[in-house]
């Protein structure tokens, strides 16, 4: 069984959020960074809306994912793009779902070894239970409850489709 | 003793003996075929139904690792492993250590056997001293003592001068030279056979030629000589070419192929399997049946099981430096009738490159089954499997090519001079 | 038949590195992949990955050489990992003892991969059937047999500067006979399903029946090089003037020497490469050595992130087994 979500809504929700986030804490010229592939299907839309300054930077985190040892290189493996220096900025981290928080543990790790940033706001498609790590988003585009043997799948880019899928 | 074969299928081609006959021994002799003698009482009655009864097999070349490589196996060993093949006389090639260059290493190879008393042993003495190729060997002394010919072993004989000498000298004792014919220069410290195997495997590789050159040097002196002379383990198609046309010009030749070059090729080399790792090496498909050939029209008149047993370690390195050889006495007349089975040889053929060819080349009077003639026998099964296992072989070698083959022929019992030195039971 | 069940796993993964022949078109396109992503390591200010880190690895150089263990050491410290170097001389007195003794101190001390150098060729496939059944082995050069990692950096060079393999004729040029990187790149580059590998050296030089290992043999330069797309030119050694295999170096370099006369036979845009290191004057002009067309620098900026890439791929399916195992 397959239920879609109305993306356009969500980036547009978390649009607004990123824009009031930087107001507030006033941050001038943000970085965004998505975390490949999914939030970097995302981060392009929110990009092209927010028309930051820099191009977004894109992070694969592969090299520094915690199940190396089970599951081995990963298949999908396409270079880190980060074109700007790091040090002093203020990043606005991009992914599709924040499940139990490695991957963004992984992500942080790997940014801090291109440099220092001044902060780091983590914004996310989809929040969904199951964290494994003292990690919370700052801005989501939506909280769902998911059932037993249900997950949140992403497809893109183009286009860009959001849907629950329940195996079994 | 007097020992009754019974119902056995007798078969010696050489005497064209291929019959179910009673065969009666007593003390060291056969003394009736199919006859029973007046007042004949068997002490042991071997029950030969439904098995073969051949010659005791010789092998033309087998070391024995005595005197000097107890390491990689001794007299008591590999003896035991040749009488499970049916072997009940072997010769071996003078590079032992010492080098068989004196009568004192003759006389104790001599004692040894003695003290085994599971063949006859006929060891081969050097051409030259120490094997040097330099200075020719005490040859008469040597014959005196009981070498029944010289030999070069594995060692190139580099100054042609000296090899024409070496062959007159030994001519002039009426000595059969035994020669291994390879051109050191051109093998140049090679592993391989030259050709698509050692190309992809990068191993340093071995001519032809470094056969053929060899050969006809030997041959044209040969001819000079007139020296009675065997060339040992020849390995290429072209080499039995050479040797075919020298004995239609009347050159007085023998040669013998070692079982392994019967079989294998430098494909079995595989993933750098250094029990294939033998010289001369294994080569091409094309010359293994080249080889098969020279058995069937009598250019090859011998087959040999050049048994090297080897320790361990010798094999257990990358391939270009472990030691060559292997060993296969033990399985000699299971991999011969394999030919046969296979339809590539016939079985009067397969038994008489094992017994009385051998027993011409040496010169000895062995390898027939003939009433007043030394009973040694071998009785083996034609239908019985075997399953090569280098775990579990008698020779202290466990350097065997051939593990895992299903092969027949399980040899039952062998005796000599009438009295059993190997059953199954 | 040589290389296939012993360098993958049950699963077909790559478990060991020791030859080119027996991988498949689609695991070295892997390579080249995952080579592309660790090459970006190092243009970052920390200049390292976590990937392997905890891992130990000893490289086992029985031959010298100090280029290729350089480059293994990097590339294992840029995973993480921390490194053992071992020099061993092989004028050992008792040949094989010597080695599995060393192997079983190793594995003694927790070693997780060997990347192993050794002048005997199978001496990688040897050490492999030897080692306890969680070490992977990587080899860096087993005499004349294979150096994999070589070719591997060298068709990620190709493949940055030509893109497509299908299309390429590439000629390697001088000392096959001796030559691992030759017959590595052989392998290569026809699994990689390029259009044409040529040959080029002097008759005394080209082993026997390589053209069995899929390639056209050229004795004369100039007809060899035309049209190629890629040279490869191999390193001439002293030795072989007094082997008897060549008179002198001066008359090779006259006969098999690339100058800028010889490449012009080669396309407008055709590269030079070479594993090194180059004897200027003898097997390459240094005009050529140092012209636009020599991509022999690159060719060693490459080397640290293939040889990362393999490293990573190989010790990731050793611990999958091992996980497994332990879940039992």
């Amino acid at each position: 069984m397959v239920k879609k979500i109305d993306i356009n809504a969500l980036i547009e929700n978390m649009a607004e959020s990123i824009s009031s986030h930087c107001n507030t804490k006033g941050y001038k010229n943000p970085l965004m960074i998505g975390i490949q592939r999914g939030g970097v299907w995302v981060a392009t839309q929110l990009h092209q809306k927010l028309k930051f300054d820099d191009s977004l930077g894109e992070l694969n985190i592969a090299f520094y994912r915690d199940d190396f040892s089970k599951i081995g290189m990963h298949p999908e493996v396409r270079p880190s793009k980060l074109s700007t220096d790091l040090d002093n900025r203020h990043i606005i981290l991009v992914d599709d779902v924040l499940h139990t928080g490695r991957t963004i543990r992984a992500a942080m790790n790997e940014i801090f070894d291109y440099g220092r940033p001044a902060s780091i706001s983590l914004a996310i498609l989809i929040e969904r239970s199951g964290r494994e790590l003292p990690i919370h988003a700052d801005m989501i585009g939506k909280t769902i409850t998911l059932k037993a043997g249900e997950h949140a799948k992403l497809s893109g880019p183009e286009p860009l489709v959001l849907e629950i899928i329940k195996s079994g | 003793m007097r020992v009754l074969i019974k119902n056995g299928k007798l078969l010696d081609p050489s005497s064209k003996l291929d019959q179910t006959q009673d065969l009666f021994i007593a003390g060291n002799k056969i003394v009736s075929l199919n006859k029973k003698p007046d007042g004949f009482n068997p002490d042991l009655v071997i029950n030969a139904k439904d098995k073969i009864v051949l010659p005791g097999l010789i092998d033309l070349c087998a070391r024995l690792r005595e005197p000097g490589s107890e390491k990689k196996g001794n007299f008591d060993s590999e003896l035991f492993a040749a009488n499970s093949s049916g072997i009940t006389s072997v010769s071996m090639p003078p590079d032992t250590k010492p080098v068989i260059d004196t009568p004192a290493v003759v006389e104790f190879i001599h004692q040894r056997a003695r003290e085994t008393n599971r063949a006859n042993i006929y060891p081969l003495g050097a051409l030259t001293h120490q094997l040097k190729g330099e200075q020719l060997a005490e040859m008469y002394l040597l014959k005196e003592a009981g070498c029944i010919g010289v030999s070069n072993a594995l060692s190139t004989i580099k100054n042609t001068e000296v090899l024409r000498r070496a062959f007159e000298y030994a001519k002039s004792c009426d000595l059969t030279v035994f020669i291994y014919a390879e051109d050191e220069k051109i093998s140049n410290n090679g592993v391989a056979h030259e050709g698509a195997i050692s190309t992809r495997l990068g191993l340093p590789a071995i001519p032809e030629t470094a056969e053929t050159i060899a050969i006809s040097r030997a041959l044209l002196l040969i001819e000079q000589t007139n020296v009675r002379a065997h060339f040992c383990h020849l390995s290429s198609a072209r080499a039995v070419d050479l040797i075919r046309t020298a004995k239609k010009n009347g050159i007085n030749v023998t040669t013998d192929a070692s079982i392994c070059n019967l079989h294998l090729t430098d494909m079995d080399i595989a993933d750098y399997d250094s029990n294939c790792h033998l010289k001369p090496p294994l080569r091409s498909e094309r010359d293994r049946v080249g080889l098969i050939e020279g058995i069937c029209d009598e250019t090859i008149s011998a087959v040999c099981s050049d048994h090297q047993p080897h320790e361990v370690n010798a094999k257990s390195a990358p391939f270009s430096i472990t030691e060559s050889g292997a060993s296969t006495i033990e399985h000699l007349l299971p991999l011969m009738l394999h030919l046969v089975n296979r339809k590539e040889i016939k079985l009067n053929r397969a038994i008489s490159a094992l017994t009385s060819e051998p027993a011409k080349i040496l010169g000895i009077d062995k390898g027939v089954i003939e009433k007043n003639k030394n009973a040694d026998l071998c009785i083996y099964a034609p239908n019985s499997n075997i399953n090569v296992d280098k775990n579990h072989l008698l020779s202290s070698g466990k350097n065997t090519p051939f593990n895992g083959w299903e092969l027949q022929g399980k040899v039952t019992h062998t005796l000599l001079n009438g009295k059993v030195v190997f059953s199954i039971d | 038949m040589t290389g296939n069940n012993i360098q993958l796993d049950k699963n077909g993964n790559l478990k060991h590195f020791l030859s080119i022949e027996g991988l498949s078109q689609q695991l070295l396109h892997t390579i080249l992949n995952y080579a592309e992503s660790f090459a970006t390591v190092d243009k970052r200010p920390v200049k390292k990955v976590p990937l392997l880190r905890g891992k130990t690895i000893a490289n086992l150089f029985f031959e010298p050489s100090t280029r290729t263990r350089t480059t293994f050491e990097l590339a294992a410290k840029r995973l993480s990992a921390d490194i053992l170097n071992l020099n061993i001389s092989t004028s050992a007195t008792s040949k094989g003892e010597i080695l599995s003794d060393t192997l079983r101190t190793l594995e003694a001390m927790h070693c997780d991969m060997f990347v192993v150098r050794h002048a005997n060729s199978g001496a990688a496939h040897y050490i492999t059937s030897q080692v306890a059944p969680h070490i992977s082995v990587i080899n860096a050069g087993d005499g004349r047999h294979e150096h994999p990692t070589q070719a591997m950096l060298d068709m990620f060079t190709i493949k940055q500067y030509k893109k497509d393999f299908s299309k390429l004729s590439v000629a390697i040029v001088g000392d096959i006979l001796h030559s691992r990187v030759a017959r590595s790149e052989i392998h290569a580059l026809n699994t990689l399903g390029v259009n044409e590998v040529r040959i080029i050296g002097p008759h005394t030089l080209i082993p026997k029946e390589i053209e069995k290992l899929g390639v056209h043999v050229y004795h004369d330069m100039n007809s060899g090089l035309k049209d190629v797309d890629v040279v490869v030119m191999l390193r001439l050694q002293r030795e072989r003037m007094r082997g008897a295999l060549l008179p002198s170096e001066n008359e090779y370099f006259k006969r098999y020497g690339l100058t800028n006369q010889r490449l012009k036979h080669a396309k407008d845009d055709a590269i030079v490469m070479h594993p090194g290191p180059i004897n200027r004057g003898v097997e390459i002009d240094s005009d050529v050595a140092d012209g636009e067309h020599s991509v022999i620098l690159q060719q060693v900026s490459h080397g640290i992130a293939i040889r990362m890439a393999i490293m990573a791929m190989v010790m990731g399916q050793i611990n999958k087994n091992e996980n497994k195992e332990k879940k039992k």
